[in-house]
């Protein structure tokens, strides 16, 4: 492979490979007719990303027309390559990737302002070609959006916040974070976000489905989408199968397939249509917002208990069954108390499906024209095995 | 509306004096409309949340209350940031547990509450209001500009404990010390410079001041010994409505300084966390014992209290 990548793009390349430097360790190159394949996938196998970027991206692309070239690496590697994008921009003219096949050697040569040459040359593995199983176009929801719309709507969730329940309506998406039913619900601080349908450039809805998926690479591909302008679009089916984020242009494609959690079938998420629109945020009803609370007073220096008062558990779904039968009486608590405790009844569901991907492996002595097979990935640890 | 609750399994806490047992809604419901007001509140809301990681809300028909107790966990420190709920708010509606006790008073994670308030920086118009959730929640409910013709909501469910109205005697406002000596701080940007610098070799700090409008910063280790001075600082005139009466300061010799040693790092995050630009910021020492740290701007007053170390 011999290719060169000239002003702005290189930046855009860059960027790219930033972007899949959220998703995993390494980095799968992949030369093919149809242009550079860059991907990568998590250790766990439930998020891939890939970036195709077509032959025109390129002022010089010629590849190894007699077999199939395929290698992966560090992707830190990489990364170091580009590692400052401000400089980038203002120092390299253009840049130049060339493999070297007898050492097993991928060398990255940058031509920078004032005949400045920096060389890295990155020792590579061979290895297995790498491919998600995922066919966006028959997923029932479709949006597009500007990338700046979901920068916004992520900003709002704190960095730590591992996955977010994206809920669809015909007309309204929601997006709240996920909170692990093992985790402790009464201190997690719970976010949602409301969008409209004509925030979006392009919004089908054909199932009120909830997904739920790891933000992470969300925000990783929001970072190339946002640096290059190019709007995100997201497909996505039932709870279980995977969510696609892509962007498009006419010389560059990406996209990330991220695995959401598989919901029990029976669980809220799942079959309830999605909370009601906040739309009366301008006149609620302050009655609906009570809290109950006991105001004994005990005589005042005695009282030493912690101020974690079992009051505020009173308030609080978690009961023995002895309290939630003596509640009962009060038909509005009844209702949300069944819906938590049966919730809670539950076993945890959390399971991503990681099994998605199917991986081709081209024996030695097929050549690229040969049909080739797929076969299911079934360990994470797979890849270790070439 | 049947929402009282019933208490919770049998063997929670002694029982308490039935006849003394009612049973109370609260409510409260605020909005800040104006981009400024919105701004100052979260900033205010910041830098409590560098000084503590939970504390106590109090909500009163007329101000805002955040009080953290001199507790050992915590180092001894304690808090009180006073905000006057008229200058922050457009509308402010609350209804305490019965019309003799008519406050709230929760127990707050105010780093949550900061963070969601900074994402809403921008917003049209943002809620605060107290709500039953999965627990009892503040939610922080905001309306944020779109091009769209429906807005863009966000809501943030901030989840907090209500404190029972026989706890409350614990929150307080701590009466003002009978201090030795008061002082203007320097500009707080400078003193931090200085204590930045200090805390790298030492963990205790003595701060010392007079009525002579001097202070001094030093630390004294095995090593080293290093003191800044301020001079020209100047003394709050603390009047005789001050209820200050018969303290030591009145016959205090100007010269005399009062000094406490104090854990530095309780400092440093006073100084670094602070957002508030304070009109005025002072300091009261009590020879030995704490000192009481004050910052004032027209709408709000801290309070904080470090105590002094052996």
């Amino acid at each position: 492979m011999d290719c060169v990548v000239t002003g702005g793009n290189v930046k855009v390349l860059a960027k790219a490979i930033h972007s899949l430097s959220r998703i995993g360790d390494e980095l799968y190159v992949e030369p093919q007719d149809d242009g550079l394949a860059l991907r990568s996938v998590n250790s766990s196998r439930s998020a891939y990303a890939c970036f195709l970027f077509a032959p025109l991206f390129f002022s010089r692309y010629t590849i190894p027309s007699t077999h199939t070239f395929l290698c992966k690496m560090a992707i830190k590697s990489v990364q170091a390559v580009f590692r400052s994008l401000a400089s980038l921009e203002k120092t390299v003219e253009k840049c130049h990737i060339k493999t070297d096949e007898q050492k097993n050697r991928l060398t990255f040569t940058l031509h920078c302002k004032h005949g400045l040459l920096k060389t890295h040359n990155l020792s590579y593995q061979d290895s297995e070609s790498l491919q998600a199983v995922f066919d966006k176009d028959s997923c029932a929801n479709v949006f597009r959006a500007q990338p700046r719309l979901l920068v916004d709507t992520v900003m709002h969730f704190p960095p730590s916040l591992e996955e977010v329940t994206v809920s669809v309506s015909s007309e309204r998406m929601w997006i709240r974070n996920h909170v692990d039913e093992e985790a402790d619900q009464s201190k997690a601080m719970l976010t949602e976000l409301c969008l409209a349908s004509d925030e979006f450039d392009h919004f089908v809805v054909q199932a009120h489905n909830s997904v739920t998926f790891c933000l992470k690479e969300l925000r990783g591909l929001l970072l190339f989408a946002e640096s290059t302008g190019l709007p995100v679009s997201m497909h996505f089916d039932a709870p279980g199968s995977p969510v696609v984020l892509s962007v498009t242009d006419s010389v560059l494609e990406g996209n990330f397939v991220l695995a959401t959690l598989s919901d029990d079938p029976n669980h809220r998420g799942a079959i309830t249509p999605p909370p009601p629109p906040p739309d009366d945020f301008m006149n609620d009803d302050i009655d609906s917002y009570l809290i109950a609370m006991d105001t004994s007073i005990a005589p005042e220096p005695s009282a030493t208990g912690p101020p974690t008062p079992q009051l505020a558990n009173s308030t609080c779904t978690k009961q023995p069954a002895a309290a939630n039968h003596r509640r009962r009486l009060h038909s509005e608590e009844e209702e949300e108390e069944e819906d938590e405790t049966a919730d809670s009844d539950k076993p945890p569901n959390k399971k991503f499906c990681s099994l998605f991907f199917g991986s081709v492996l081209p024996s030695t002595s097929q050549m690229s024209t040969q049909p080739i097979t797929s076969q299911e990935v079934l360990a994470s640890d797979s890849e270790d095995d070439t | 509306m049947g929402r009282i609750l019933l208490r919770g399994g049998p063997n929670k806490l002694p029982p308490p004096d039935k006849t003394k047992e009612r049973k109370h809604r609260m409510k409260f419901r605020a909005k800040i409309i104006d981009f400024a007001c919105l701004s100052h509140f979260s900033r205010v809301i910041t830098t409590i949340s560098k000084l503590t990681k939970t504390c106590v809300l109090r909500l009163t028909p007329d101000n805002l209350f955040f009080v953290l107790c001199g507790k050992v966990a915590n180092g001894g420190v304690s808090m009180w940031c006073e905000l006057s709920q008229a200058n922050f708010f457009d509308e402010y509606q609350m209804e305490g547990v019965s019309s003799e006790d008519n406050e709230i008073c929760l127990e707050v994670t105010p780093d949550n509450l900061s963070r969601a308030l900074k994402t809403v920086q921008n917003a049209k118009s943002v809620k605060v209001k107290l709500t039953k959730k999965h627990c009892p929640c503040l939610t922080i409910a905001a309306e944020l500009p779109t091009l769209s013709s429906i807005s863009r909501v966000v809501t943030h469910d901030v989840p907090v404990d209500v404190i029972p109205r026989r706890l409350w005697h614990e929150f307080k406002e701590p009466s003002m010390p009978d201090f030795d000596v008061s002082i203007y701080l320097p500009p707080l940007k400078t003193m931090k410079n200085v204590v930045d610098r200090m805390k790298n070799l030492s963990n205790f700090l003595v701060i010392e001041a007079n009525l002579n409008g001097e202070m001094n910063l030093k630390i004294e280790t095995d090593l080293v010994s290093v003191s800044t001075h301020f001079k020209d600082l100047g003394n709050p005139p603390w009047g005789d409505d001050a209820s200050q009466l018969g303290r030591p300061s009145q016959s205090r010799d100007p010269e005399d300084m009062a000094e406490a040693r104090v854990d530095i790092r309780k400092l440093q995050q006073f100084l670094m966390g602070q957002q508030v630009n304070p009109s005025k910021a002072m300091c009261n020492i009590i020879h030995q014992t704490v000192i009481h740290l004050i910052l004032l701007h027209e709408d709000m007053s801290l309070q904080y209290f470090i105590p002094a170390v052996a």
